[in-house]
């Protein structure tokens, strides 16, 4: 974990002028789901973020937003290709476990899932949100799930819920008890969402959360 | 448009104002003793500066203290201010005497970011960090502070998660131009987030109470979301490798819910895994919050389980429930009702 890398970024580009993807090439190995800090400079703590691409590429893709008073994000939106950033090793726990799963994410949150993704992991269900469809990232891939469920609360359009996330499943009069739910996002929206699962009747221990904080 | 408050400026903070407007830097000191040493509540009250610089400080400053806008009284004494912070929201502070002692619990976010299952303050999201002047506002500006002789970090927020700002607050508190507290009277309470907990160990000499809950992995995780990324074991391997020294305490705080974490098993796990840390486990009854899946554990089964990890060798205690009919005891600190929340788009 403090055993930093330091990496060249090969592409740096906006995705829709909040979200960025980042890429550098791969170091080490990983498992899909995983984690690892980013930092700009060598002595400050790097920050932690979900890997979005597959361990067998030969570059691994960072999702991040742009977050006007954040530490890090300002100074990552400005680098360019053959910047240095360091980076630690994989860490963390949020793996799929190929047992039936829905998959919930808002925003940034669909990277981990769209790890998942790429390595032939597959969930029954993947519920991606937003505010708006420029928010939902990897689209076309993820187009191949059987069921796919795009909810955007500011949006509207063919093959999106008009809607917030935590109302397309408020929707649902019986959720599917015996299987897992894998949520990732922020703490607000993992938090609601999983005490709106529980209010469903669904056993917090089939619940899985990785927070953003 | 509104002065930069003084209160909550380290020494080196305070002396760098001075230079930005031309004072001594010496001046820093005798600000500072005014903050935290004498009873002040204008910079016109500093008397031993002259006019002059307090005219010039007057222009961009204020000393910043904020009274508390409520206060509840427990039938135990326990009592539960409430301040407004940034904008429209608002934090809790718990003051709970016992005996000779009085401890006033602070918060360090307004909110928190880390989801535990059984806090009520995860319910109302994240808003903000608080300031070392907001945090240690509420133990200053609550009537009782002359007599306060414990401080915990065990409000609302992970403290680690605003890490210069509760080392910052911890500085003024301990320091000899501060408020000169042993740092022996203060812990500092985290869920374990490692990389802060490594520098608060190297930079402040407080003691340490890390929030277990279970030590199963597994357990933890469906808990505590921070299992997924800072795992308990790498918790434990850091805290053991980390010289403690005779006087520094390191503690564990441990929520009993029936039928979840309250077995032999569990006994038996925690002793292996904190087998050689000199350190002590903190039992806590777990009071429910609306709509929880949890349950507290029995008396009947917390006094056995108490009691099995001491004949086995683990110093372990009881926490005293406080404050229950007003909804102080640590875990239910919420402001939840006060605050209007907006549903904002995920």
């Amino acid at each position: 974990m403090n055993l930093l890398f330091p990496v060249n970024i090969t592409e740096n580009i906006s995705i829709n002028g909040q979200a960025f993807l980042l890429k550098f090439r791969r170091p080490f190995d990983f498992k899909p789901g995983q984690i690892l800090g980013i930092t700009a400079h060598e002595n400050i703590t790097p920050r932690l973020y979900s890997i979005a691409s597959s361990p067998l590429d030969e570059y691994i893709s960072i999702l991040y937003t742009l977050k006007a008073e954040g530490q890090l994000t300002p100074i990552l939106a400005y680098l360019n290709p053959d910047d240095l950033i360091w980076i630690t090793g994989p860490q963390g726990k949020f793996v799929f476990n190929n047992e039936p799963a829905w998959w919930i994410a808002t925003g940034t949150g669909i990277a981990p899932f769209y790890s998942m993704f790429l390595t032939n992991q597959r969930p029954l269900k993947l519920i991606h949100g937003g505010r708006k469809i420029e928010d939902i990232m990897f689209r076309p891939d993820l187009s191949l799930l059987g069921d796919y469920i795009i909810c955007c609360s500011q949006d509207s359009g063919d093959k999106i819920y008009p809607g917030r996330l935590t109302q397309y499943l408020n929707d649902f009069e019986n959720l599917p008890q015996h299987i897992n739910y894998y949520i990732c996002g922020n703490a607000e929206m993992v938090v609601d969402v999983r005490n709106l699962l529980i209010a469903k009747g669904i056993n917090f221990r089939q619940v899985l959360t990785e927070i953003y904080f | 448009m509104a002065k930069e408050k003084l209160f909550g400026k380290t020494l080196n903070e305070l002396k760098e104002i001075c230079i930005g407007i031309g004072m001594p830097s010496f001046t820093g000191r005798q600000i500072a003793q005014w903050l935290y040493q004498k009873e002040v509540f204008s910079i016109d009250g500093m008397t031993n500066l002259s006019a002059k610089n307090r005219e010039q400080l007057n222009q961009e400053y204020e000393i910043g203290l904020e009274s508390p806008i409520r206060v509840q009284e427990s039938s135990d004494g326990t009592k539960k201010y409430l301040f407004n912070a940034k904008g429209d929201n608002f934090i809790e502070t718990a003051m709970i005497p016992d005996s000779d002692r009085k401890t006033v619990c602070v918060s360090s976010q307004v909110g928190c970011k880390m989801g535990c299952l059984f806090c009520m303050t995860a319910r109302q999201g994240f808003q903000a960090n608080l300031t070392a002047g907001e945090i240690i506002n509420q133990f200053r500006s609550i009537p009782e502070w002359p007599q306060v002789t414990n401080l915990v970090y065990m409000g609302m927020g992970e403290p680690f998660d605003n890490l210069n700002e509760v080392l910052k607050s911890l500085e003024i508190l301990t320091s000899d131009w501060g408020y000169g507290m042993s740092p022996k009277r203060i812990t500092v309470s985290t869920i374990g987030i490692i990389p802060g907990m490594k520098t608060f160990l190297e930079q402040s000499n407080c003691h340490l109470a890390v929030s277990m809950h279970t030590p199963f992995d597994e357990e933890r995780k469906k808990l505590m979301p921070v299992e997924q990324v800072y795992a308990l074991e790498e918790v434990v391997k850091h805290i053991r490798a980390f010289d403690f020294g005779l006087q520094r305490r390191v503690s564990f705080e441990y929520i009993m819910f029936k039928g979840l974490n309250d077995t032999p098993r569990h006994v038996k796990e925690l002793i292996r895994l904190l087998n050689g840390i000199r350190c002590r486990l903190n039992l806590i009854r777990f009071h429910p919050i609306p709509d929880s899946p949890l349950e507290g554990s029995s008396d009947e089964t917390i006094m056995e389980f108490k009691d099995a990890l001491n004949r086995k060798g683990l110093l372990t205690t009881l926490r005293a429930s406080r404050g229950q009919d007003i909804y102080a005891a640590c875990g239910l600190l919420s402001t939840k009702e006060l605050v209007k929340k907006q549903e904002r788009d995920y």
